[in-house]
């Protein structure tokens, strides 16, 4: 077996901590092994882009080792980022099908086992689920099978075939010179599609870059967060007209529900559903003749929006980031009523979405002759067109985006669960480094504030979850470097849950703990003026005692 | 660019019909070339989400204008787009149900009683007493206790924008909450530094209505806060205008200005932060307002009203979808519930009421006193029997 690493590396300068309480940073590269591409990714000068700190170190530990205020002089918190160098590493195996490579080449191959296999593989739709058993499945681990570049196994015209599974079947590349260089590189062409590539890894450190050098797709997606709740609305302006009926039990447990138990292990998942009756668009279509149908145009679908939002009332429950999905059944009077796009042109799904908020679908009703028709029209929708659509918008709201790749790669298509196994593994890979960074800057933030406020004082259960969070994130660090995906995001995931749960503790509120200098000022003023004779009285017991003492002797 | 304004449908239970206003074929045309700018300017802000904290700091009556400040931002900030669920609102005092309102259930904000900005669909979050420099310090830093409901929190994230509107009285270099106590302009830069670090909001309007209320935003010195106030350091911020029916000052100038200001902009408007810094000039205001852009990246040329008084949500049409074959789909998942056996539902205890009812008084326990009364008392009684004789002792003991 053969394995490629990509490595990335962060480095960071350490900035003056003395630099009037902001750390200055400059982040510098992501240097990827083999393509010597560096970005420079750095705020200008003097405007400051703040982000944790840079040494590498352990743990987070007061001078003395304490955590309950023993404050030595010069406590320097060395809360560092614990990690300088990301390290992501993805297991790949690569296996040649026999009388792939020509002979000479074979015995170049770095291994010394050849893998024989018997290829009853006919229908490329069969490849897949026949070659499953014989790959190892865990997490983030890739295979990816050379074939002879003549085989009929994949299509004409097709150089790559990437399975809804983590493999890929790939043509060995004809030509002269260095074959095994040429395969090595198409390997590393289906690893970056199919792991993560640097542009993946830089938009999820997005909030420690300058936003101008970010694409519309990071700002789309919701944050790594540890729940998400979920609510399909139904909203029918018109009762009197449509008798809506949606079988939405059924929907969401045969196809979101699927999707959802695949990205269990990311979050939790709630999902719920209403319907909202006289629930009208904030926007008012216009009517076109041409197509004599209703109209709405792009520039006004921000604002149908608000006013919708406001009836949803589905953020009085949970403290979790809602997904909002929105069925509209538009009017009578106002049907049919497509979207258009910012070119005129309508378009096909009739849906639109917003990042981080959800998506909202016009659907409509064909209405019979006027004078046919028994009003309220029953009308049944049809929930696989509509689950469709909504699919997609989670996948794009989660971040699954279609990756762009060469024009000879087929992709399988993922079925009904929406989502093929590698490309959960992409977001596992930058969902757990999300995660890793978001440790390291609340935790530097957190020992800035406990710099800054000698005095507060740390109870028992923030520090161990501050350790908890430390160990957690060493964790995620090696197992990313050792190719363990699973694990080091569940090691992340704990990770940021401990240093929320340290960071957010009620009890650091810095208005609670008053400067020396403070309680000087009012202690002083009350106490000096009691003080006064009680001083002067004990002054005067003591010269007292003093001149008592000599007396006998005076008085001989 | 003001001539791409179109009519929108405004937030009103009666929608009334305003066709857009097409005219013929090509002004469609160069409508669309515009409108692809406009499109792409949607973005440039970064900001996904809206937030809004409205504080009202004072309490009693004669501070009405305060409320009415604090209401009358809360209600342009709702029209132009940001829900309830988006708001937090911290009103220390009833004003509409204040026993010396004449007209109860109403505050007005025009003399005249033209406008009544208290409405039917006002949500207070932290209302009365609630209303501290702790509450207001844990909302913005999010470290609130976790029984806090849904409504009292501020859970922004990266992307949000926030807008914080504070009105009291204030002088330098603090704001005086409640009559009892004040918040520093060194607290509050640094609460809005913990919110910095832990990337709650992404850009951060500020605007003050105090006395001096330049001085609280002297001290910030986080990224991405822009800051407004209503006077300079030294200068007083006066009231506008007293209506005679109900005895006390309306509202405050520099407020008062701002929301005629706010009352020309709609959700889709142009109008940049420029325009906002020319409200309230020193011959309609008295006091000097001054602002802060120097934390802020972008020009305030580029910045629109409604990126922090209004919620434009950025929309993008959705070009994809998922293939799903329904018939895939396990039939065996559809469970008939109807059917099913219902157990007779108990109604659970809510207190435990033979315990309370027999319960004995908890017993405190008790401290021996601390070293500094002993110390006092210590020191008192030798200085007592100094002063008078040692022979009083053994008449003690």
């Amino acid at each position: 077996m053969s394995y490629i690493c990509r490595r990335f590396s962060a480095q960071t300068f350490d900035a003056d901590p003395g630099d009037s309480g902001w750390w200055q940073q400059q982040f510098i590269g992501l240097l990827s092994q083999g393509s010597e591409t560096i970005e420079v990714l750095g705020g200008p000068q003097g405007s400051g882009w703040f982000w944790g700190s840079p040494k590498c170190c352990a743990e987070v530990r007061g001078a003395d080792g304490s955590w309950d205020g023993g404050r030595g002089p010069g406590l320097r918190c060395q809360v560092t980022l614990l990690f300088a160098q990301f390290q992501l590493t993805v297991p790949v195996s690569v296996v040649f099908a026999k009388g792939a490579l020509p002979g000479a080449q074979q015995r170049r191959l770095p291994f010394a086992d050849t893998q024989e296999e018997e290829s009853l593989l006919n229908r490329k739709n069969q490849a897949d689920a026949a070659l499953l058993p014989l790959q190892e499945d865990s997490l983030g681990a890739l295979t990816v099978y050379v074939i002879p570049e003549t085989s009929p196994l994949l299509p004409q015209g097709v150089g790559v075939y990437v399975g809804k599974h983590r493999s890929a079947v790939m043509r060995c590349p004809q030509g002269p010179g260095d074959v095994l260089a040429a395969v090595s590189a198409r390997v590393q062409q289906i690893v970056q599609a199919m792991s993560f590539t640097t542009d993946s890894i830089t938009a999820a450190l997005s909030d420690r870059v300058p936003m101008d050098q970010l694409g519309t797709d990071t700002r789309r997606p919701f944050k790594s967060s540890l729940g998400y709740e979920i609510t399909f609305s139904l909203l029918n302006p018109d009762p009197k007209s449509h008798d809506v009926h949606w079988d939405i039990e059924a929907a969401v447990s045969g196809y979101v529900q699927p999707f959802l138990d695949k990205l269990g292990s990311v979050a939790n998942f709630s999902v719920d559903s209403q319907i909202l009756y006289y629930a009208v668009l904030g926007v008012s279509p216009r009517f076109d003749k041409a197509s004599s149908s209703f109209i709405l145009s792009a520039l006004s679908l921000p604002h149908v929006i608000n006013p919708v939002e406001a009836r949803l009332g589905s953020s009085a429950t949970s403290l979790y980031p809602v997904l909002n999905f929105l069925l509209y059944v538009p009017e009578r009077i106002h049907s049919p009523l497509y979207i258009q796009d910012k070119d005129g042109a309508a378009v096909g799904t009739n849906a639109f979405h917003s990042p981080r908020w959800g998506g909202i679908m016009v659907y409509n009703v064909d209405h019979p002759a006027p004078d046919k028709a028994l009003l309220p029209l029953r009308v049944d929708v049809d929930m696989v067109r509509v689950m469709e659509v909504f699919l997609a918008q989670l996948r794009l709201l989660f971040g699954i985006s279609q990756v762009p790749l060469p024009e000879e790669f087929l992709l399988e298509s993922p079925g009904n669960k929406g989502l093929t196994d590698w490309e959960l593994d992409r977001l596992l890979w930058t969902r757990t480094v999300e995660n890793i960074a978001t440790v390291s800057t609340t935790l530097t933030s957190l020992a800035q504030l406990l710099d800054k406020i000698g005095n507060i004082v740390i109870k028992d259960d923030v520090a161990s979850e501050v350790y908890h969070a430390v160990a957690s994130a060493q964790t995620a660090m090696l197992e990313l470097a050792s190719g363990h995906l699973g694990s080091a995001f569940q090691a992340s995931k704990e990770a940021v849950i401990s240093s929320e749960r340290a960071f957010f503790d009620p009890s650091l509120l810095h208005l609670l703990y008053f400067p020396d200098d403070q309680k000087f000022a009012i202690y002083i003023p009350l106490f000096l003026p009691m003080a006064v004779p009680i001083l002067l009285s004990l002054v005067k017991i003591l010269r007292e005692a003093k001149q008592s003492k000599k007396e006998p002797t005076k008085t001989d | 660019g003001q001539n791409a304004m179109f009519l929108f449908h405004s937030i009103s239970p009666y929608p009334s019909l305003l066709p857009l206003s097409f005219h013929h074929h090509s002004e469609f045309h160069w409508f669309c070339f515009h409108c692809q700018d406009q499109a792409e300017q949607f973005f440039r802000s970064g900001h996904t989400n809206n937030w809004a904290v409205l504080v009202c700091t004072s309490r009693f009556w004669f501070n009405y204008r305060h409320v009415a400040n604090t209401l009358s931002v809360y209600r342009s900030v709702k029209r132009l787009g940001i829900p309830d669920s988006h708001i937090v609102l911290m009103l220390a005092d009833d004003m509409a149900c204040n026993p010396r309102n004449p007209k109860p259930a109403t505050v007005f904000s025009h003399k005249n009683m033209e406008l009544n900005v208290y409405g039917d669909d006002v949500e207070v979050d932290y209302r009365s007493y609630e209303v501290t420099v702790e509450n207001f310090l844990r909302v913005l830093t999010g470290r609130i206790p976790p029984s806090t409901p849904r409504s009292k929190r501020l859970l922004s994230d990266d992307r949000s924008n926030i807008l914080i509107y504070m009105t009291g009285h204030g002088g330098n270099g603090f704001l005086k909450f409640q009559d009892s106590e004040e918040i520093t302009n060194v607290e509050l830069a640094d609460a809005f530094e913990q919110m910095w670090q832990k990337r709650r909001y992404n850009e951060l309007l500020f605007i003050i209505d105090t006395c001096q209320g330049a001085s609280m935003y002297e001290r910030f010195y986080s990224p991405n806060i822009m800051a407004l106030a209503s006077s300079q350091v030294g200068e007083d911020s006066l009231s506008h205008q007293p209506d005679l029916g109900i005895g006390v000052h309306l509202m405050d100038r520099y407020t008062f200005y701002v929301l005629e200001f706010l009352e020309e902009i709609h959700p889709a408007s142009q109008t940049n932060m420029n325009d906002l810094f020319q409200v309230c000039p020193r011959s309609l205001c008295v006091s000097t307002p001054g602002h802060r852009t120097d934390l802020f990246q972008r020009d305030p040329q580029n910045v629109l009203i409604t990126d922090f008084f209004g919620s434009v949500r950025k929309v993008e049409i959705t070009t994809e979808t998922v293939a799903l074959d329904p018939n895939l789909v396990g039939l065996e998942t559809r469970v008939p519930n109807d059917e099913m056996a219902t157990e007779p539902l108990k109604y659970a205890e809510q207190l435990p009421v033979a315990q309370i009812i027999h319960q004995k008084p908890k017993q405190k326990d008790w401290h021996p006193p601390g070293g500094f009364i002993l110390g006092l008392w210590a020191l008192i009684i030798m200085v007592f029997f100094k002063t008078y004789g040692i022979k009083h002792m053994k008449y003690i003991f």
